[in-house]
């Protein structure tokens, strides 16, 4: 299908079906349980589970393939919020012009930056990107105030320009949209107690995700991808073998800056504002916490760590100290409060905490990632199948495949 | 003439001379040893021929274009391959993938960013590896990891990886290093089965002087950072100068 194999294809169709299923698989709780808020189908959380798995799509490919690590991906991501919502100030309130200039501005200052990093390899690389990056904040956030807003935000005002839309009319805020769809418009369905709310916002930059997502596959299997993955394995075999690496990880690094800036594009987009804390080092952290996380260096990893991370953040830190106390409420008082007490540390603003340890159990435990993880999974079952089948039928083996 | 010359070159390391004047001319076609104890300069002199250090003074020519200067990947562009001690392959890939990326160097040139088109569908050049691994006896082993594979296959693979660039010449750094009497004939053979087939000059660097004089039509010595003799093979046998340099004064 498309010019995919057949595990890929299959893989595609999967990411299309959890995408375009997910207002029903993230709200599996009615709306009046206790569970809740377990529920994560609202659009503003759905919308950054699919921008930010472009963003790792993106990373995974320049350090899943080729095994450099960026330390500075939020730029990327920064730049491209910027020249979102310029365009969306000076141009017009249709949000095409601002994710195509995002990608494409994000994409001339990863040149910039890549072209300078990539001089260096290993260690010295992932400074490289840091400085850059922490430059671009600092930047963002004092110097270029006339061009980022500084310490608040840039954000579309009622005066601007915007030479291709007609006047607004008196007191009406600038809103995004796409030829007339507002980004925040929903329609609600109910079924008896559970809401699905399916959001135009959400399905626009689902469908960029998995187009990003086909690319990344045809990437993958071509044979620039195969030399990518020659570089993070023998760069000096590839050099003695007729081959200079820069032009390829330079295009990787552009690549993966381009996706960062479709990501900043997409994110100014759904909410017409950009900051520089967009750019901060954490940031950058956090793409590489969500490729790790879901599996480095394979197709569907980046996305279900940034799927992960996301869900997670949003759930974990909305639970509070009374929720906490309304769930051992069964339990006597002394005993309520010892339970409170352990896992009041872990949540709400304390999430980061949970974070670290799931990311230190699955970097010890599951070096490949969730990816490994569902593998080993897959796996159990299939040796349990296995042995109950030569058990029962031992007789009758016939030869396998 | 030969293909590859080396004239009056020198090499040091901060105050210790590698290499003193040293010069040398292969001719095409010859499979040419360089022999000599250890740390008389004969990797550092391979070195210089494929980029990685750069001679103080003198010159490389091969093909009659001066490598001096050129970068690794340049100079295997011109066509020269090399194999190295501890075999250098892409660990991570599988042998077809790895014979694979010679084929794409060879016929797109240093870089080519050929991002959509899948590998499978580069029908010739896939052609073209499961061939090579035909011809070195690995067609069984094309979809193993290269990592989870025994050392001889390994450099048999880094032989097949260099081979399927069609080298003019062909640079073996110590090829039969820590292998079993068994594969180290069977590499012989088939560096010999090469040699008669594709006409590649070679230039051995090697311990075994099994290996030596079953193979090279000419050998040069080096001692000491410079070349104390060269001349066929049957001459360097008992050569004084050589069995000097080999056992530490004459007796």
């Amino acid at each position: 299908m498309f010019g995919l194999r057949k595990s890929d294809s299959a893989l595609l169709l999967i990411v299309i079906a959890l995408t375009v299923l997910a207002p029903f698989i993230l709200n599996p709780f009615p709306e009046n349980s206790v569970m809740a808020q377990f529920n994560a189908g609202y659009p503003d959380l759905m919308q950054r589970l699919v921008i930010f798995g472009i963003f790792a799509i993106g990373f995974n490919i320049l350090f899943g393939l080729t095994g450099y690590l960026s330390f500075g991906h939020a730029a990327f991501l920064g730049v491209g919020s910027y020249a979102g919502v310029w365009m969306i100030k000076l141009l017009t309130l249709n949000v095409i012009p601002a994710i195509v200039v995002s990608v494409i501005v994000a994409g001339a200052f990863s040149l910039l930056v890549g072209w300078i990093s990539l001089r260096r390899s290993g260690i010295y690389f992932s400074i490289l990107t840091l400085a850059f990056a922490q430059m671009s904040y600092a930047l963002a956030y004092s110097v270029l105030t006339p061009i980022t807003g500084g310490e608040t935000g840039l954000q579309p005002k009622v005066g601007d320009p915007r030479i291709l839309d007609a006047a607004l009319e008196e007191g009406v805020t600038p809103r995004a949209n796409l030829f007339g769809m507002f980004m925040n418009d929903s329609y609600d369905m109910v079924v008896g107690g559970w809401i699905f709310t399916f959001n135009v916002g959400y399905y626009i930059a689902a469908i960029c995700m998995v187009l990003a997502f086909y690319l990344s596959i045809r990437i993958f299997r071509s044979p620039f991808g195969l030399m990518l993955r020659a570089v993070k394995s023998n760069q000096q075999r590839l050099n003695y073998t007729g081959i200079e690496s820069k032009p390829y990880t330079l295009a990787a690094f552009v690549i993966s800056g381009m996706y960062a800036g479709l990501a900043g594009g997409l994110l100014v987009a759904m909410d017409t504002q950009a900051g520089a804390e967009r750019m901060f080092w954490t940031a950058s952290g956090e793409v590489v916490l969500m490729t790790i996380l879901g599996g480095a260096g394979t197709l569907i990893g980046p996305v279900l760590g940034a799927g992960f991370i996301k869900y997670f953040e949003n759930i974990v830190s909305k639970i509070n100290a009374n929720i906490l106390e309304t769930w051992f409420s069964f339990m006597p008082d002394g005993l309520s409060d010892v339970f409170v007490g352990i896992i009041y540390p872990f949540i709400g603003k304390g999430w980061h905490l949970t974070l670290g340890i799931l990311f230190m159990l699955v970097v010890i435990f599951l070096p490949g990632g969730l990816v490994q993880g569902g593998q080993k999974i897959a796996g159990m079952f299939k040796n349990k199948k296995d042995g109950s089948d030569s058990a029962t039928s031992s007789a009758s083996a016939a030869p396998a495949e | 003439m030969g293909i590859l010359e080396v004239q009056n070159v020198n090499k040091s390391f901060g105050g210790l001379k590698a290499l003193t004047n040293v010069n040398l001319n292969v001719e095409e076609g010859m499979i040419h040893a360089i022999i000599g104890p250890n740390g008389a300069g004969k990797s550092t002199l391979l070195n210089c021929f494929v980029g990685r250090l750069i001679p103080d003074t003198g010159a490389v020519t091969f093909d009659g274009q001066s490598l001096l200067g050129k970068k690794p990947h340049e100079i295997n562009q011109t066509g020269v391959s090399r194999v190295f001690q501890t075999p250098e392959i892409f660990s991570d890939l599988t042998v077809l993938e790895n014979v694979m990326i010679p084929c794409f160097a060879k016929r797109d040139g240093a870089y080519s960013l050929n991002a959509i088109n899948s590998v499978r569908n580069e029908k010739d050049i896939l052609e073209k590896a499961e061939q090579m691994l035909v011809d070195v006896n690995m067609a069984d082993k094309r979809d193993m990891v290269a990592s989870s594979m025994s050392r001889g296959d390994k450099r048999r693979l880094e032989m097949a990886m260099c081979l399927s660039q069609d080298p003019k010449l062909l640079l073996l750094d110590e090829p039969t290093a820590g292998m079993a009497r068994a594969d180290t004939n069977n590499t012989i053979e088939l560096l010999a089965e090469i040699q008669e087939k594709r006409h590649i000059t070679m230039v051995v660097i090697e311990h075994d002087m099994h290996v030596v004089f079953s193979l090279a039509q000419k050998i040069s010595v080096l001692a000491q950072g410079t070349v104390i003799v060269e001349d066929l093979p049957d001459k360097i046998k008992g050569h004084p100068k050589v069995q000097e340099a080999y056992l530490g004064g004459a007796h």
